[in-house]
């Protein structure tokens, strides 16, 4: 689906290697590119515009280094301006003010504000030993008032008594009252979700902030808004000038576009970052990881996360000792293929890997898709426990009845099996071998057989070895993609887990029950 | 920081699920291999594995079990039935009163319905959701046609002009490769011509009305056997809730009865949020405590609305994002055990997408689907400014219907998808009309 851009480039600009300078002729052909990474990334258009204006007059005349090409060197401008207009890491929440000091929430409907309000508050009891109240003005989504107070209750944190029948700017003097006589640090006011267009509603947030003169008034929005993340971010600023930006849904795998488009129309900082539904999953805003993901270099870093969130220890580790009793059987090759599946498929994780977008689209092309996978786990499925536990007794009734029961026909179901043979010989050998470098063994090991030569050099390293697959001409992927379709017999991708499979491959991989240490060789993320 | 011991466990942090997946007292089984319910009428289920071959049915149960049960015992019981036979398992009853009369607008219908008006001809009647949506379209639209009829007031179509047009495709979230697809149809033949703006519009919601108008469709509720289970699901914030309970409005209105099953068992307060949309339409929530197991909760569920003798039963569940496995896994679960009531159920597995949503939405609709079987969209949040274009991707993807667009909070903000509408707000030309007609 995205190819990165330095994919995208290095196929364009490729051919201009020892060049001494970026001429406007390669600039425009190279930004080109850039405005179209970034619109499929969801900044806004005219973000893109005015960002790529400032690329280009950076860019035009830039010296290229000898040592890199000058698709690096345009990704190198690129991704600096990106940083730069993103803004600058640390800016934290501003408590600078005389107590009660008052935070106000405000977004669209769903964005996440009261999830936000419950960790901010969180953050600062247990971080900066603040003394905070939440009150909550939402009187219009039902049960919206109810939440907070059950936030409130799992964080510890107080909340404003729900007195039926008030309006939102009652029920915010009345909390800036409470917090005062209370003797609060903090009080943060979660208003109700509204569209920027509904104008009786942004009166009424005009109005409660006329109430309360918030110290801090934070704009809540979805990482993953499209283009209309200009229009929102906008109007809210305008109407009551937000002071900062807090990003939520981060842990999805949207590119992010929208921190660009907001930071960029209204020039304020994005303070923090939500990324998980458990009440500390708030952090500091990075630039530069936002950057990465923007730009499609696959990050790394939230690759290795998404890893290790999805394996799960305890199937790790009965795998691990299966392996070294050199017994793989159907059951474990179906946790392997389900594994696969729920990280989003083929293309969920080739979309966070750096340089698999075109080898994605080589693989759809010759039909190694997330059908593939279902079919094979139908085919798992339609057998019988011992069957699975013991695949030698699969005869040819039993194929029969399994290939009614799946959808299927035998030849699928003799691919399933010849593969998961081939798998099982090698687990044994590593079983063998002990535990030390397994997963390399393994990598390296289904990579030859599979004729995978180019990727088991890359891969078996650890992930930082991928972006050399970047660099993999088209032809190489081809033929990759081939091989791992008829390699050694095996259908394409069930290989693929254990295969190319870093991430496929993780999941229950011996040595992983730990998470992220137990990746080999990983050496985190690596430009 | 780890787990606060305070928040509720979600997917990952439940207790090792018992044998039994639905966590409620549920017939005896034999290991890994659930026996028919009770009431099995005159089918009786025929296992798959032939019957030669006893051994398989225990042989399992001692090494291995754990996995075993909990990945695929329902995959080793019975299939789904072949085609057109009778579910063998099915506790669905079949309905014992008339059915209701649908309205033609209503932006669902009975089986029953849909066979009949294969004869019928279909009314078009003038509906006020229509101007609504008109309202709501034409409102984020304004923009977009405001571009068009600047750019293409008498030009001739060249590079630029394409371009731009382009540009204002992309600005309704189309996303690129769409929008250029467009891009390339309006230059087809008209290349170097004189084109009005007018001309531009119709050729854009042709476009777009061709690619939405087969994904146009009203949410199909075979009554004959009830209830129709309704599996509501989607990324957090959303509006699976509200939809929930619009829908809910919509059917007890027009005689359908309806459960509702408070799946979200995670949220704060999502439990209370369900429960006053389920008074606010007369329709019985079947909740349990906060960090209860979703698929225990609705396999119950189910069971009420027959004991109801519900027409539908809808599901709430969680929010969760498509890459959060453990979660996706949570889901496959809940859908797995309503299998074990009625093998055909969910019948729907309707997915919210939020019109605010950028090109992620596209990913959100290929693993939703992929792992819950997703079968119907609705889009909510069209009454912003925001306009939803990526369904016109989505649509020529997945060909999922799109049964409704929701463009407010209220309980009426629910409205039949017309492709044609949608098309036609977002080349501008009812905008334009309703500019005309207020000048
Ligand atoms: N303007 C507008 N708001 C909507 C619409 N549909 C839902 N909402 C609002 O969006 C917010 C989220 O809606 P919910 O129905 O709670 O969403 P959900 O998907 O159930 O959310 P979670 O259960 O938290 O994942 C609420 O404030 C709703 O009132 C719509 O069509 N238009
Ligand atoms: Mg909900």
């Amino acid at each position: 689906m995205f190819d990165s851009l330095q994919d995208r480039l290095g196929s364009i600009l490729n051919g201009l290697t020892g060049r001494g300078a970026l001429s406007e002729k390669d600039v425009s052909a190279a930004l080109r590119e850039v405005r179209r990474a970034l619109l499929e990334a969801d900044v806004a258009l005219e973000v893109v515009r005015e960002f790529t204006e400032r690329v280009r007059a950076k860019a035009v005349g830039a010296e290229v280094l000898k040592s890199i090409k000058p698709g690096q060197m345009v990704v190198k401008i690129v991704h600096d301006e990106l940083i730069e207009t993103l803004g600058s890491e640390g800016v934290s929440i501003d408590l600078n003010a005389p107590a009660p000091v008052t935070l106000m929430m405000v977004g669209l409907q769903g964005s996440g504000k009261t999830t936000t309000t419950g960790k901010i508050a969180k953050r600062l009891k247990d971080k900066q030993r603040k003394k905070v109240l939440m009150a909550s003005l939402d009187t219009r989504r039902p049960a919206a008032q109810e939440q907070l107070k059950v936030l409130g209750e799992q964080t510890q944190v107080d909340t404003l008594p729900i007195i039926a029948g008030q309006g939102p700017v009652e029920i915010a003097v009345r909390a800036e009252q409470a917090a005062r006589l209370g003797g609060y640090d903090v009080v943060i006011l979660d208003t109700a979700g509204r569209t920027h267009i509904d104008e009786p509603l942004m009166v009424e947030m005009a109005n409660i902030k006329v109430r309360t003169k918030p110290h801090e008034i934070l704009l809540v929005a979805d990482s993953l808004t499209g283009q209309d993340a200009v229009n929102l971010a906008r109007s809210f600023d305008e109407r009551v000038g937000v002071t900062g930006i807090v990003l939520t849904r981060v842990d999805g795998d949207g590119r992010g576009g929208a921190a660009l488009s907001m930071r960029a129309v209204t020039g304020k900082p994005i303070k923090l970052i939500g990324v998980g539904e458990k009440m500390d999953a708030l952090e500091d805003f990075h630039p530069s990881r936002i950057a990465d993901r923007i730009l499609g270099m696959g990050d790394i870093v939230s690759l290795v996360e998404k890893a290790a969130e999805n394996i799960d220890a305890e199937k790790a580790a009965a795998m691990a000792k299966k392996m070294q009793a050199g017994k793989f059987d159907l059951n474990d090759l179906a946790d392997q293929i389900r594994q696969m599946q729920t990280m989003g498929g083929m293309g969920g994780m080739m979309g966070l890997m750096p340089g698999m977008g075109k080898m994605k689209d080589q693989m759809a092309s010759a039909g190694l898709d997330d059908k593939m996978l279902k079919r094979q786990l139908a085919i798992i499925g339609s057998m019988t426990p011992k069957e699975r536990s013991q695949p030698d007794i699969l005869k040819h009734s039993r194929k029969k009845r399994i290939a009614a029961g799946s959808g299927t026909n035998s030849a699928e179901i003799n691919k399933l099996l010849k593969m998961h043979r081939q798998m099982a010989d090698l687990m044994k050998t590593m079983g063998k071998k002990g535990k030390g470098g397994m997963m390399k063994q393994m990598m390296g090991g289904l990579a030859g057989k599979m004729g995978m030569g180019g990727l088991g050099g890359g891969m078996p390293g650890g992930m930082g070895g991928m972006p050399d697959l970047s660099k993999m001409d088209p032809k190489q992927i081809e033929a990759m993609a081939k091989a791992m379709q008829q390699g050694g017999g095996a259908p394409g991708m069930p290989n693929m887990p254990p295969g190319i499979g870093g991430p496929g491959g993780l999941p229950g991989l011996p040595g992983s029950g730990g998470g992220v240490p137990g990746l080999p060789g990983l050496p985190g993320k690596k430009k | 920081m780890t787990d606060a011991p305070e928040e509720t466990p979600r997917a990952e942090e439940t207790p090792p699920v018992s044998t039994d997946e639905t966590g409620s007292p549920a017939p005896v089984k034999s290991a890994g291999h659930p026996t028919s319910v009770p009431e099995a009428g005159e089918h009786h289920p025929q296992p798959v594995e032939s019957p030669d071959e006893p051994e398989f049915l225990r042989s399992d149960a001692v090494e291995d079990d754990q996995a075993d049960d909990s990945d695929f015992s329902w995959l080793d019981s019975d299939l789904p039935p072949d085609e057109d036979e009778d579910a063998p398992r099915s506790s669905a009853v079949a309905r014992d009163r008339p059915l209701p009369e649908v309205s033609d607008d209503a932006g669902f219908r009975l089986r029953e319905e849909a066979r009949r008006e294969d004869q019928s001809v279909a009314a078009a009647p003038k509906l006020p959701w229509l101007q609504r949506l008109r309202e709501a379209l034409g409102r984020s639209s304004s923009n977009l046609t405001g571009s068009i009829t600047s750019i293409f007031t008498k030009r001739r179509l060249d590079d630029d002009v394409l371009q731009d047009f382009e540009d204002v495709l992309i600005q309704a979230d189309l996303g690129v490769e769409t929008a250029m697809r467009i891009t390339d149809r309006l230059s087809e033949g008209r290349y170097g011509k004189e084109i009005s703006g007018s001309e531009v519009k119709r050729v854009l919601a042709e476009e777009i009305e061709k690619t939405l108008d087969p994904v146009a469709q009203p949410l199909e509720l075979d009554l004959d056997k009830v209830p129709h289970v309704i599996l509501v699901v989607g990324v957090n914030g959303t509006g699976k809730t509200t939809t929930i309970g619009k829908l809910a409005a919509k059917l007890t209105r027009a005689g359908i009865s309806v459960t509702l099953a408070a799946g979200d068992t995670f949220r704060a307060a999502a439990v209370e949020q369900l429960k006053i949309w389920g008074e606010r339409t007369n329709s019985e929530v079947v909740a349990r405590q906060i960090g209860a197991d979703a698929a225990g909760l609705a396999f119950d569920a189910y069971d009420v609305a027959v004991k109801n003798k519900s027409d539908v039963l809808i599901i709430d569940t969680a929010g969760r994002l498509q890459n959060k496995a453990e979660l996706m896994a949570e889901l496959e679960k809940i859908i797995r055990v309503l299998q074990k009531r009625d093998p055909d159920s969910p019948h729907t597995v309707l997915q919210t997408l939020d019109a605010t949503t950028g090109q992620n939405a596209m990913n959100q609709v290929d693993i939703f689907r992929n792992v819950a079987g997703v079968n119907g969209l609705v889009m909510t949040k069209l009454d912003g400014t925001a306009r939803g274009g990526i369904l016109v991707a989505i649509g020529s993807k997945h060909k999922l219907p799109v049964y409704f667009v929701g463009v407010g909070e209220g309980i009426d903000d629910l409205e039949p998808f017309k492709a044609k509408d949608f098309a036609n707000a977002i080349a501008g030309i009812e905008a334009e009309r309703q500019g005309a007609a207020a000048s």
